[in-house]
């Protein structure tokens, strides 16, 4: 889709919804939100980006290989749910602590790397279909 | 010394070795046998070190919790029965490593085969003292397991493969069997271990399923130690190397299932069924190994069948029901072990030196091997049953525990009688054939073998020999204390090498007489009994490939049927099936909905229905098909406009999401598949997808009002809501069970996300034929 408006708006409007997917996903323990969604936001973010400019394009930006990316979230999880064995309560247990940045108290917790899993998987698998699929329509 | 984890260091010892071994036998190579046969050496030293107590009558048990929560442990249980077992897994096992050194030496893979014969030895042994249940299955699949290793050790030959298939196949479906029958058996009884099982009598013999237990138990026993119509897979593993042979295939897995018999006798004997079905089936199997075994001329082949045969009679002594029987069982047991280990090393140690295991290619080289010979004669003379060879002990006892007192018992003598007659004629063709007579020109010139070979036989032969002649000695620290264990009360084992005058004796005079003259008939008699077989034609080794076969062509039918390709078929089938799973039951057992009355809508919620119909009246009027799909968004969105208005933010983001990605994969697909831009379907499938299409539609709307009818069981989410924020510190309820109360689930669900990806992924890059084909089954496949 080679459209100028839309080449011109794409970079913002795909780094914009980067943005927010992970703004989403770190407020989804209190409001409305989390990694399934974030992750969601974001492969649609690289669809959006992929359309514009083409698969390459996206490749480049993301870096690493979608999979590798989905791969790398789904140990993340896993290990989060394990952190919990070095504290003697059952797996998946939420391991809580806390500490100051800037004044204020900051709580970090293994619900919130799991939840990071989580939009790295959804991320990655979603955005290696849809530019699967766009790469072989290019081809 | 006895302390309980000494012993459980050496029921892992073994496998410890097994991982040793490949490099010891980098750096040593065959020489590495000598230090690996320590480890069942020290297994053995440790357990002779319970001779002692079990001898006077004690019985040692042991163990660790397991699984404590199923009151699981790893115990075992040392008594005559299991001690004789570990005693002879341990013994036999360090002569078979020193065997495999010598006889695999310069071999690419001994590392690889030291480790095999290893972990069978470690398998074998926790089997044969385990006491738990479990434990007991796990160490029984575990010796399937490793005899399918070792079976098909040489796998680059076909037979070797379809032997290993074949025997793990049997004995896997017996452990199966087996592991129905201990669950049935722990239900029954509320025992799970073999120690708390036997010190409760008859309970499980007076129990109403105790004929379905026994008999399942009996399709463990039976498979395992090859008895009759199963006895096909045993004369095939001779595919193995000869060290195998001689340590799995005669000495000790194939007689897992006699233990199993003879540890289960006190609380499953003594019953009609048992005393019926184990002489029955152990007869057959007397019978059709020895007259088998009459027609080979492979000497491991010959060795293979009386092993079937020597099973069988072992079997019918056990469920005989005297106690002299099983005093036969028992002697004929440690006998067999001993001389059927050496006779297979002996023919190993021919093939090895001559190159040939074809008895009638072979003659004469018993002056090139005078130890080899010795040793070979030495243990067809326990096996004929000679005096003074604990043979004979066996054979006299076997004779004296049958008697004559009515029909069935002389039917059994007499199957005893031939079987013995033939096994014997058949143990000196081994012994004596290839030794004596005119020389033969064989591949390899024959000299005798190293010491590693010869070694093993000596040993054995020589044991069976002593075994008899310290009579006293030995039914003092083997005999009696298993054929107690055996019987579950004291027995006491008394016969010695003096011939005692009497019938039992006569009949062991006839059975040589009778194997004498076999003997000297060998040819005449095999080559009837070939022509006999070509007669009959079919046998349950050719069964077996065609039961194979059958479920291969059967399932490949149902494959073809329901797997055929087609998207449609697959579509309609779901779909189809889910409207009737939920139709059908909803009105047949009368829970169809109330019908609401229609709400009061707000001109905003009107809106929402409007868009909605909008999109599913475009979905139904489109020309092509992007327009349809782009228009099913539309009836999506305004769905997750409903959630955002009736309170559910976290659904109705999502949903919106979803949408958006599965309109973009959608028309993604769409363009890459080869469709015709709009839809051409036939009426008649017009007709039957809009039928489904509607009854799935109408089963689900009328599935959730039912639902919304039940009435509403708040405690699941009375509970997320007042421990969300103190348990898990997070006030968005929904996400809090996502990723902590149902921490567990949201990780299974992004391992299959990951792993539907990975699959897509790969079916986009499959690489694609020329246009030119797909173009015809893809317009085929969219009719």
């Amino acid at each position: 889709m080679q459209t100028l408006i839309f080449r011109t708006a794409a970079p913002y409007i795909s780094s914009l919804m980067v943005l927010f997917s992970i703004f989403v996903t770190l407020r989804g323990h209190n409001e409305p939100g989390g990694g399934f969604i974030g992750g969601l936001i974001a492969a649609s973010a690289a669809a959006v980006y992929g359309i514009a400019y083409g698969v390459p394009a996206v490749r480049k930006a993301l870096y690493f290989h979608p999979m590798a990316i989905a791969g790398s979230g789904l140990m993340l999880s896993a290990l989060s749910g394990v952190f919990s064995i070095f504290h003697g309560v059952p797996l998946m247990t939420g391991i809580w602590g806390a500490f100051g940045f800037l004044g204020a108290t900051v709580d970090i917790a293994t619900v919130v790397t799991f939840d990071i899993g989580v939009y790295l998987v959804v991320l990655g698998s979603f955005t290696s279909i849809a530019l699967a699929l766009e790469e072989r329509e290019e081809g | 010394m006895h302390q309980e984890w000494v012993t459980l260091a050496v029921l892992f010892l073994p496998f410890v070795g097994a991982i040793l071994a490949p490099f010891l036998t980098r750096f040593l190579g065959y020489q590495a046998a000598w230090p690996l046969a320590i480890v069942p050496a020290l297994c053995f030293l440790h357990f002779a070190g319970f001779i002692g107590a079990v001898s006077s009558g004690q019985t040692i048990t042991g163990g660790y919790p397991w699984v404590e929560a199923l009151d699981v442990e790893f115990s075992w249980l040392i008594d005559g029965l299991s001690l004789t077992f570990a005693l002879l897994v341990t013994g036999i096992g360090t002569l078979i490593v020193l065997y495999a050194g010598g006889y695999l030496k310069g071999h690419p893979h001994q590392g690889r085969f030291f480790s095999f014969i290893l972990l069978f030895m470690g398998a074998m042994q926790g089997l044969v003292v385990s006491d738990s249940f479990l434990m007991l299955f796990v160490f029984w699949e575990l010796t399937s397991i490793t005899s399918f290793l070792l079976i098909g050790f040489d796998h680059g030959r076909e037979a070797s493969r379809r032997a290993a298939i074949q025997a793990l196949m049997v004995t896997g479906l017996g452990g199966l069997s087996l592991l129905a029958g201990l669950l049935l058996i722990w239900n029954i009884t509320g025992a799970n271990a073999l120690s708390t099982l036997l010190e409760q009598g008859s309970a499980l013999r007076d129990a109403p399923l105790y004929l379905a237990a026994l008999l399942l138990i009996l399709g463990g026993a039976f498979t395992k130690s090859a008895q009759f119509p199963l006895h096909f897979w045993l004369p095939n593993a001779m595919e193995a190397p000869t060290p195998v042979s001689a340590y799995l295939h005669s000495a000790t897995m194939v007689k897992a299932g006699v233990y199993l018999l003879m540890r289960l006798n006190p609380v499953m004997g003594d019953t009609v069924a048992w005393e019926t079905i184990l002489p029955l089936f152990g007869g057959a199997t007397l019978l059709v190994g020895a007259f088998l075994g009459i027609r080979q001329t492979d000497l491991k082949l010959m060795l293979a069948y009386t092993t079937v045969a020597s099973l069988g009679l072992l079997v019918m002594l056990t469920g005989f029901g005297s106690e002299t029987a099983i005093q036969a069982a028992v002697l004929y047991l440690v006998a067999h072990a001993m001389f059927k280990g050496a006779l297979f090393m002996v023919a190993g140690i021919i093939d090895h030196e001559t190159g040939t295991r074809d008895v009638r290619k072979l003659g004469g080289i018993g002056k090139a091997m005078p130890i080899t010979f010795a040793a070979a004669v030495l243990a067809a003379c326990s096996m004929g049953g000679l005096p003074p060879f604990a043979g004979f002990l066996a054979k006299e006892e076997i004779y004296a525990g049958l008697g004559f007192a009515n029909g069935w018992t002389i039917l059994l003598t007499i199957v005893a009688f031939i079987g013995n007659a033939l096994m014997f004629a058949l143990g000196f063709a081994v012994a004596l054939k290839p030794f004596t007579g005119d020389k033969v020109e064989t591949p390899k010139k024959p000299h005798e073998g190293p010491a590693l070979l010869w070694l093993g036989p000596v040993v054995l032969a020589a044991l069976g020999l002593i075994f008899a002649l310290l009579s006293t000695f030995s039914h003092g620290i083997i005999s009696t204390p298993m054929a107690s264990a055996v019987a579950g009360e004291p027995v006491s084992v008394s016969i010695s090498v003096i011939p005692h005058i009497g019938l039992p004796l006569l009949l062991s005079l006839l059975t040589i007489a009778l194997g004498i003259l076999v003997f000297m008939r060998l040819a005449s008699a095999r080559d009837a009994m070939a022509s006999t077989l070509q007669a009959i034609g079919w046998g349950p080794d050719r069964g077996f490939d065609q039961a194979i076969r059958g479920i291969i062509r059967l399932s490949a039918l149902v494959t073809n049927r329901f797997q055929n390709g087609r998207l449609e078929f697959y579509l309609t089938a779901t779909l189809g099936l889910l409207a009737a799973s939920i139709l059908i039951p909803m009105i047949a057992l009368g829970e169809l909905p109330v019908l609401p009355d229609f709400p009061d809508l707000r001109f905003y919620e009107w809106a929402v229905f409007l868009i909605a119909g909008l999109g599913l009246a475009a979905v139904l009027w489109a020309r092509d098909r992007l327009t349809a799909v782009v228009s099913l968004g539309i009836q999506g969105f305004a769905v997750a406009m409903l959630f955002m208005l009736f309170g559910a933010p976290d659904l109705s983001f999502t949903q919106f999401m979803v949408e958006t990605l599965s309109v973009v994969i959608l028309a993604l697909v769409l363009t890459r598949l080869n469709l015709q831009p709009s839809d051409h379907r036939p009426l008649g499938q017009k007709i039957l997808d809009v039928t489904i299409a509607s009854l799935c539609g109408a089963g689900l709307g009328l599935l959730l009002l039912r639902v919304t009818q039940v009435p509403f069981n708040a405690g699941l989410s009375d509970f997320y809501a007042q421990y969300s924020r103190v348990i898990a510190h997070g006030r968005n309820v929904v996400n809090v069970i996502i990723v902590d109360f149902r921490g567990l689930d949201t990780l299974g669900e992004i391992s299959v996300v990951m792993i539907t990806g990975l699959a897509i992924l790969a079916l986009i890059r499959i690489a694609t034929p020329k246009p030119s084909k797909t173009a015809a089954p893809a317009s085929k496949s969219e009719a």
